[in-house]
């Protein structure tokens, strides 16, 4: 091919490389959720219950003077028993497992759902030792969610066990 | 027919028209197709040199991360800003060229044999380059960070190997703090340096590695890339917010491409893709492939210990070592596990030339399957047959233009395994056996089967590598053409018009004294 249209044809062609690497690298646009959509997640990492037998003076005496603990405790933890309601209705609910081989780990869960935004009545009830009937976890309160907005809800024994978390106006 | 090797096949001519219709434009020393395994390399010294630059300017705070960076773009958008748009885009080609590069390797069939070793280490290379880019997105801490962070580790947790959802990292703006910058930055320097190392083991096991590209092809795409830089500069989007979700992402399709496809998707599903497509491409090697072909086998009485066939080979298959029988001397000893079975060793060797008088032609390193002798009787038989005004031998490549289907009373040809594999010393035996033209083609620059074989065979005929081409040859006797697969027609053109140029031009006292070989019967 003669010099000047290969030359004009090399140019194209790195313009053509340049420009497929300009678009792709920051288009099409991409929407993870709907611009009237608001995130609810749900995390949590919470140690379940166990029940502790106490010793008698008896089991405690054959017991060498090092290892007299009172309370003899299981190693195995409970599953922990999650439900999460969006206005009266089940949005979602779960029996966590404790991890570990011995199932003396934490429990975990991480759900993301997605709603419209909106003012909604949110509960979360949690049970974290099956023996025990019901839920000895509940928080419910009433949320405002806008657009793209992220709300929390997890567990911290510190701030008073469930909390929701989502940012202030 | 099976579907694999339809595919590759279909793979394989599109590649092939590509390639050849870029060479209108590049020619085959600057075609990027030809040298994408040099193209990435080059991309990834521009990120190299780039992100040091960056890195000097980093400030690894939750906060610092993203004004650092972005007053790059802003304050210091003629330095900085190219720099950092720099390493925006290479990462982009570099990406592009490794998906490109594996698929040409794959539809030509380098994965298997002697390639075995060059693919299987290729392989982890491409997760070191998505791990590698994907945690680039993130140091710069924006809404695109925050979302490709939470996407890739909400990603990680399918997998049973934290005991705790790693995406609680990003619950909630208070979530992280500024050790989780310092933590990434080593990460992001890190895994490139395994990359690196990665590579030095890819290419180990070849010679004369193309590490870059033509200095012409190297200032061209530095100038793309730049001219896309100050067009499009690469910019930070608004600063991450936990609390709040990203929407209308400006994503780079080349790195971030699986979250999208996870939320089409599934995790799981995504898994079984990653999972699938790496044990696929560790497991195709090891799929049925015909035999390999027989590897260089070395005559030790023959072998002189020059070491050309040492400096020659394009796979480092063949070593010296001390001479069995020749005291002092050395021999080439080839490795069969790199021996790609090209002939190139057989073209080097001085032994290889057809003047020798022995009935049966024995050189110093030769192909079971197309030994020199057999090339020599056929030349010979071939040359007395031939016909017409202007008679021609041509010597062509099995991987090449099809040479055998241009056969003519006039014209008489020879295909090599490699045109790498043919000994200087031949044309000037054709010529002098009576051959009134010798056309020699091979593949494209760039497109040898063999890496190097038309390289060394345009040099020894130019008398610029051992062997040469003797000076008694006229070089208006020989043409060199190249022509791939498919371009017979071409070759065919080139050939008619070199007959022409003969005929026509005053050509007569250029050709070397005839030679009749004395042969010699060793008992």
């Amino acid at each position: 091919m003669a010099k000047p249209a290969a030359i004009a044809g090399q140019i194209i062609l790195y313009g053509a490389f340049a420009a497929f690497i300009g678009y792709f690298s920051t288009a099409p646009t991409y929407r993870q959720i709907a611009d009237d959509v608001a995130l609810i997640k749900l995390s949590m990492s919470h140690l379940g219950g166990r029940e502790c037998r106490k010793r008698t003076p008896e089991e405690l005496a054959k017991l060498p003077p090092n290892m007299r603990a009172p309370l003899d405790c299981p190693r195995g933890r409970s599953d922990i028993k999650l439900v999460l309601e969006l206005d009266g209705k089940p949005l979602f609910d779960t029996v966590m497992h404790p991890t570990g081989l011995s199932r003396d780990g934490v429990s975990t869960v991480y759900k993301r759902f997605e709603v419209k935004a909106g003012t909604y009545q949110l509960a979360v009830k949690m049970n974290d030792n099956l023996v025990v009937p019901g839920f000895n976890f509940v928080k419910e309160a009433q949320v405002t969610l806008k657009p793209a907005q992220v709300l929390v809800i997890d567990f911290n024994p510190d701030k008073g066990g469930l909390f929701f978390q989502q940012a202030k106006d | 027919m099976s579907l694999h090797l339809a595919l590759r096949g279909a793979a394989q001519t599109s590649f092939e028209r590509s390639e050849d219709f870029l060479d209108t434009f590049f020619g085959g020393a600057d075609n990027p197709l030809r040298h994408l395994g040099a193209l990435g390399l080059y991309f990834l010294w521009i990120l190299v040199a780039t992100g040091l630059y960056l890195y000097t300017v980093l400030d690894t705070s939750i906060d610092g991360v993203y004004n650092s960076i972005g007053w790059l773009s802003r304050e210091q958008w003629y330095l900085g800003g190219v720099l950092r748009s720099l390493h925006r885009y290479a990462s982009d080609a570099f990406v592009l060229v490794m998906v490109l590069h594996l698929l040409r390797e794959w539809a030509y069939g380098r994965y298997h044999g002697f390639r075995l070793y060059s693919w299987v280490t290729g392989v982890p290379l491409v997760w070191l380059v998505f791990i590698s880019g994907i945690g680039g997105y993130w140091i710069v801490w924006d809404r695109l960070a925050q979302f490709s962070a939470i996407a890739t580790t909400e990603l990680l947790d399918w997998l049973p190997i934290f005991s705790e959802p790693a995406a609680r990292n990003f619950l909630a703006p208070d979530s992280i703090n500024d050790r989780f910058f310092t933590v990434l930055v080593f990460i992001h320097i890190g895994v490139p340096l395994m990359l690196i190392l990665g590579l030095w083991a890819h290419v180990n096991r070849i010679s004369r590695v193309d590490y870059l590209p033509s200095r012409r092809a190297m200032a061209a795409i530095m100038a793309s890339l730049l001219a896309l830089a100050l067009v499009k500069p690469a910019l930070s989007d608004l600063p991450a917010n936990l609390a709040l979700a990203p929407t209308g992402l400006r994503l780079d399709w080349f790195v971030l491409f699986l979250h999208p496809l996870t939320d089409i998707t599934s995790p799981a599903a995504v898994w079984a893709l990653i999972f699938g497509a790496t044990i696929l491409l560790f497991a195709l090697p090891f799929l049925p492939h015909p035999a390999a072909a027989p590897i260089a086998v070395v005559d030790a009485p023959n072998c002189n210990g020059c070491s050309r066939c040492h400096a020659d080979c394009p796979y480092e298959a063949i070593t010296m070592a001390p001479h069995p029988d020749k005291p002092g001397h050395r021999i080439a000893v080839v490795d069969a596990d790199n021996c790609a079975a090209c002939g190139i060793c057989a073209g080097s060797c001085p032994s290889s030339t057809p003047f020798r008088s022995q009935e049966r032609l024995v050189t110093g390193i030769d192909m079971p399957q197309q030994p020199v002798d057999a090339m020599r009787q056929q030349l010979e038989a071939r040359i007395a047959q031939l016909q017409g005004r202007t008679r021609l031998v041509v010597f062509g490549c099995a991987r090449g233009a099809d040479v055998a289907a241009l056969d003519a009373p006039d014209t008489a040809t020879l295909s090599l395994i490699c045109t790498g594999m043919l000994p200087p010393s031949f044309v000037e035996y054709a010529l002098r056996s009576g051959a009134d033209g010798v056309v020699v083609t091979g593949c494209r620059d760039g497109g040898c089967d063999f890496r190097l074989g038309m390289e060394w065979t345009r040099e020894r005929l130019a008398r610029n590598r051992e062997p040469h081409l003797r000076a008694i040859v006229p070089l208006d006797r020989l043409q060199l053409v190249a022509a791939s697969r498919g371009e017979g027609i071409q070759l065919a053109a080139a050939i008619d018009e070199f007959r022409t140029r003969l005929e026509t031009q005053s050509t007569a006292g250029t050709k070397p004294p005839a030679f009749s070989r004395r042969k010699i019967h060793h008992g």
